[in-house]
């Protein structure tokens, strides 16, 4: 199954991955509608971390044995047809051992309503995930491999 | 002491739309000038114009497309032609530190530019035109030292060729990259320029960076410097090339040597210049051991016997005043290859006034070193590269009918990669990751994409000669090398057309 | 006469030659019906020919045919050829007055050798020393042009049909072995006489249907070993390339065809190593010898004649045998006009030349 990697050699700490993510989870999906006039504004699920001058985006690396799909209390983790690991925000009750669990820390709460959460879905719709369409220096790749 | 109030204006302002912009800071992270600053409690961004290079880094990465950033103009002053704004700047700024005004890149001042004062033939009725699309067409280019003739023996099976041939660069488009150091651009840049040479069939050059250990590799596609300081040059460097360099002067500065600021001197560069971590490498002005036309020719000789004569030498020049008699002599002095930099010819650094002062355009000096090897029966015996801002293909192609054999290029490849030509790579801040060497700006050139740029330049550039050729009824590019018949002036003095050595247009 | 600026001729036009292998000599009748016969591919304003063995009584002299504006351009050239010459015979070129050619200049034929002292003096060969004769006749005597130059062979050329030309200078008195003739269509100039092909240098004359579009630099090339290219047309370095390449190089005659039609590199690559090699090093080394563009030409020379096509054949060749003659020509009725019946014709290949060779080579 294909995912998304990171290369921090050739990341460059601009961030776009982020706003394209929030951009492609808003209502409008146009960039300055979702920042402007969206309230409350969509999640980024997407997160570029930053140390010195390493920098390098993490997400969801859905895992084909996923440790928060174990956890989940209420199903609202699952896997879907493609094998990616979706979340359900109807059946979220915002208890967040998910996130506890996550070894990647790519699971995020949503910090206004201090219960749902935000994960990478790998954009259904989309032939490629958007945060990779739009990294500029192509830090982010989408393609398979073999799982150690 | 309080510090002096600088009278200087800024260079550019900074405008940005508040109904595109949405306050994501890509703007405030990628200005290595710190041009662009977030205001946590007002969650907007902010610009400290007296910062900003007008490198339009953030206009290009700006998801809204909320800025423009564009040069000043002064309202408050007077028009004045003599004192430009310009002119009243850099005299401020001297004022203000006493020292010497450096740029990067080559001259932007409004000499003519001869290129744009030629065109070219195209055949039609009398000799058919060529589609390169569909018919053989030529580029293949060869470089080096040619005999007037050769020797044979002439067998019951057919001829058999006796002279060996003086070794020679091959060529499958007559473009090559110019003469970039490591440590005036990044190793990333170094690495694209190496792997685009290899797949397009053609070569790069070190410039006097020395050659990282892990270019080795791209060894047979690399043209190692020889310059005045000497950097890097040691027996494996020498081993490895394709060809060496012997670098006389540049085009952006005649008559000095290279500059590569302190603070572009890292761990890395350390190494490869083989000098201190932090020290300014200021190559001298001449080689400290070419004081005349006769230690020129020890050198080329010296190289030539340290390599075993297995690879051509080439000697660079700037293009001055008698550029024609200084060719002569490097041609006699044995070198295979002559490069002739012109006045547009980029930099690192070099100060203001010699960039823009000092040297003449190529296109004059190529015709006229062309035309006096000619003159003198020995054009065969060196190849000539042109270089100084080329910056498409129909400028390669009129070099070529005015005689040269191959077109350096440098300006025009970096541009390729994202260079705007702000004219500031000697601050080693470039924040399009080229002319750095600061950790995290050096990510910005991706090597993968770097050299997709370049060959895709090398490959259009490439065809679009192809077309041109075609147009003119030629299918080799033998046939336009020197082919001057092919171009007319338009719009020049009749002493400019004498030196071009071509006709005007209608004749 | 001299052209001001550079107007270059367009070789558009016809040619024909043959050559009579066991040495057999015949009259210009054949070759004027042949020529005639492409009438349509000239417009009257040139058409010359060249013979081979024409001279018989003086075939061990420099057959020098020339042509003059004026009385005072012939005193000044032969006060010239007396310094540097012996001259044995001189006369005029016999003609016929024709109504087709009009104007006709001073048209001259001398047979000599050079002064032996004054050729060695110089440290020249007899040929060298003809070509610089030639070269500074061209180049500075004003209202002088030399049409041929080499032994027991001569050109003749005019402006006119080639037929017309042929029966102005009498062709039908003269004998050889080889004869090639040239009629032309010229896009610019009004007629120049001497700007009618075939194009000479000592015993090597050229007949061209074409453009050279190298000729800009093929000019420059031969420049740098002392040639002057005075006759405003890109035939001229067909003519000088031939003599750089064979007389003073001493390439054969193949070889100098690989110069000026190359072998593509993609054919060179499938090559045989040695040929490769032998190629490639060629084309790096005479590569401004290249001849671009169309061209169809016809190199007649004292011991054969060669038909060249250019590397991608834009103008047409036909050859043709019969026994002992070897015919060449743009197209195969200027052939059958003259010999109906043939052993065997074909159109020879881009770059590939046809060499027919005396049987009984002269020395």
């Amino acid at each position: 199954m294909k995912k998304v990697y990171s290369k921090e050699e050739f990341c460059i700490g601009c961030h776009l991955c982020e706003i394209h993510c929030l951009v492609q989870h808003s209502k409008s999906k146009d960039i300055i509608k979702a920042f402007k006039k969206e309230f409350p504004r969509a999640l980024k699920r997407v997160h570029v971390k930053e140390k010195g001058h390493l920098t390098f985006a993490v997400q969801c690396r859905h895992c084909s044995d996923a440790p928060c799909v174990a956890a989940c209390l209420t199903g609202a983790m699952s896997k879907d047809e493609r094998g990616a690991v979706i979340h359900d925000p109807d059946k979220c009750i915002g208890c967040f051992t998910c996130i506890m669990v996550c070894p990647f820390g790519a699971i995020q709460p949503d910090k206004r309503t201090k219960r749902i959460v935000a994960k990478c879905d790998l954009c259904p719709g989309e032939e490629t995930p958007v945060c990779v369409v739009h990294c500029p220096n192509r830090a982010l790749v989408y393609e398979e491999r073999k799982e150690k | 002491m309080a510090k002096v109030k600088s009278y200087i204006p800024s260079d550019f302002n900074i405008e940005r739309d508040p109904d595109k912009c949405i306050a994501c800071q890509v703007c405030v992270r990628q200005c290595s000038y710190e041009a662009h600053i977030y205001d946590t409690e007002e969650d907007a961004v902010n610009a400290d114009e007296s910062k900003c290079i007008g490198c339009q880094r953030c206009t290009v990465f700006c998801p809204t497309e909320a800025l423009t950033v564009g040069p000043t103009s002064n309202p408050n002053q007077k028009a004045n032609v003599h004192w430009t704004e310009k002119e009243i700047k850099r005299v401020l700024k001297q004022a203000e530190t006493g020292g010497v005004l450096l740029t990067g890149m080559g001259t932007d001042k409004p000499y003519p530019i001869y290129w744009d004062h030629m065109v070219l033939n195209a055949s039609q009725v009398t000799n058919p035109s060529i589609d390169p699309l569909r018919e053989p067409m030529e580029l293949r280019t060869y470089l080096g030292r040619k005999p007037d003739m050769l020797q044979f023996k002439f067998k019951d099976d057919g001829p058999s060729l006796e002279t060996i041939l003086a070794p020679q660069l091959k060529l499958e488009t007559p473009i090559l990259f110019s003469a970039i150091s490591y440590g005036a651009v990044s190793y990333n840049v170094c690495e694209s320029m190496a792997k685009a040479s290899k797949a397009a069939g053609t070569f790069w050059n070190t410039g006097e960076g020395g050659l990282h250990k892990n270019l080795y590799q791209y060894g047979n596609n690399t043209i190692v410097q020889v310059a005045s300081g000497r950097f890097g040059v040691d027996k494996s460097y020498l081993d490895v090339a394709a060809a060496l360099e012997i670098k006389i002067g540049q085009g952006a500065k005649p008559g000095i040597g290279g500059h590569l600021p302190g603070e572009k001197v890292t761990e890395a560069i350390s190494q490869t210049r083989m000098i201190p971590v932090g020290t300014d490498a200021i190559s001298p002005a001449p080689h400290h051991d070419i004081y005349s036309i006769e230690d020129l020719s020890q050198l080329i000789y010296a190289l030539k016997e340290a390599t075993n004569y297995t690879k051509p030498v080439c000697v660079k020049i700037a293009a001055v005043h008698n550029s024609a008699a200084i060719a002569s002599g490097i041609v006699r002095a044995g070198a295979d290859i002559i490069a002739i930099d012109g006045i547009r010819g980029g930099t690192g650094a070099a100060p203001t006034v010699i960039r823009d002062n000092v040297g003449i355009p190529i296109e004059l000096a190529l015709a006229a070193v062309d035309q006096r090897l000619r003159d003198e029966g020995i054009r065969n015996q060196a190849s000539i590269i042109a270089a100084g801002g080329f910056r498409n293909s129909a400028d390669v192609v009129k070099a070529i009918a005015l005689g040269a054999d191959a077109v350096y290029i440098a300006t025009a490849a970096l541009v390729a990669i994202g260079c705007t030509v702000c004219q500031k790579c000697y601050t080693g801040k470039c924040p399009w990751g080229i002319t750095t060497q600061h950790p995290q700006l050096i990510k910005r050139i991706n090597p993968d994409i770097a050299t997709e740029r370049l060959t895709n330049l090398l490959r259009g550039w490439s065809l679009e000669i192809k077309e041109m050729l075609g147009g003119m009824g030629i299918n080799a590019i033998e046939s336009l090398r020197g082919n001057r018949l092919h171009l007319r002036g338009i719009g020049l003095t009749d002493t400019e057309l004498d030196i071009l050595g071509i006709l005007p247009a209608g004749r | 006469m001299r052209l001001k600026s550079f107007e270059k001729d367009i070789s558009g036009c016809s040619l024909t030659g043959f050559i009579h292998q066991d040495g057999r000599r015949v009259t210009g009748e054949d070759i004027m019906k042949s020529i005639a016969c492409m009438h349509d591919r000239s417009n009257g304003l040139g058409g010359g020919f060249a013979a081979y063995g024409i001279y018989p009584d003086f075939k061990d002299h420099y057959a020098l045919h020339l042509l003059y504006d004026s009385m005072k351009s012939k005193e000044e050239t032969e006060h010239y050829l007396n310094q540097n010459f012996l001259i044995d015979m001189e006369e005029k070129i016999p003609t016929r007055k024709t109504p087709a050619i009009k104007n006709p200049p001073i048209l001259w034929r001398y047979f000599l050798n050079p002064k032996r002292e004054t050729r060695e003096e110089a440290g020249l060969s007899d040929d060298d020393f003809v070509v610089n004769a030639v070269m500074k006749i061209n180049s500075e005597m004003d209202g002088a042009f030399v049409m041929s130059s080499g032994k027991n062979m001569g050109a003749f050329k005019a402006v006119g049909f080639p037929e017309e030309v042929g029966e102005f200078y009498r062709l039908e008195e003269y004998k050889a072995w080889t004869w090639i003739a040239h009629g032309r269509f010229p896009t610019n100039t009004p007629g120049w006489w001497g700007g009618a092909h075939p194009f000479t240098l000592l015993d090597r004359a050229i007949v061209h249907n074409g453009e050279i579009s190298s000729y800009g630099i093929n000019k420059r090339y031969l420049e740098m070993f002392g040639y002057k290219c005075t006759l405003m047309t890109d035939t001229e370095v067909m003519a000088y390339l031939f003599d750089l390449l064979l007389r003073r190089h001493k390439l054969s005659i193949p070889l100098a065809c690989k110069i000026l039609a190359a072998p593509f590199w993609t054919d060179i690559e499938r090559m045989e190593p040695r040929e490769q090699e032998l190629m490639r090093v060629l084309r790096i080394v005479y590569g401004s010898g290249l001849a671009n563009g169309p061209f169809a030409i016809l190199l007649g020379h004292s011991n054969g004649l060669v038909g060249l096509n250019d590397r991608v054949k834009l103008r047409p060749l036909v050859v043709a045998r019969k026994n002992e003659t070897v015919y060449m020509s743009s197209e195969e009725s200027g052939i059958r006009e003259i010999c109906p019946e043939l052993d065997e014709v074909w159109a020879p290949k881009a770059g590939e030349p046809v060499i027919a060779e005396l049987k009984n080579k002269n020395i």
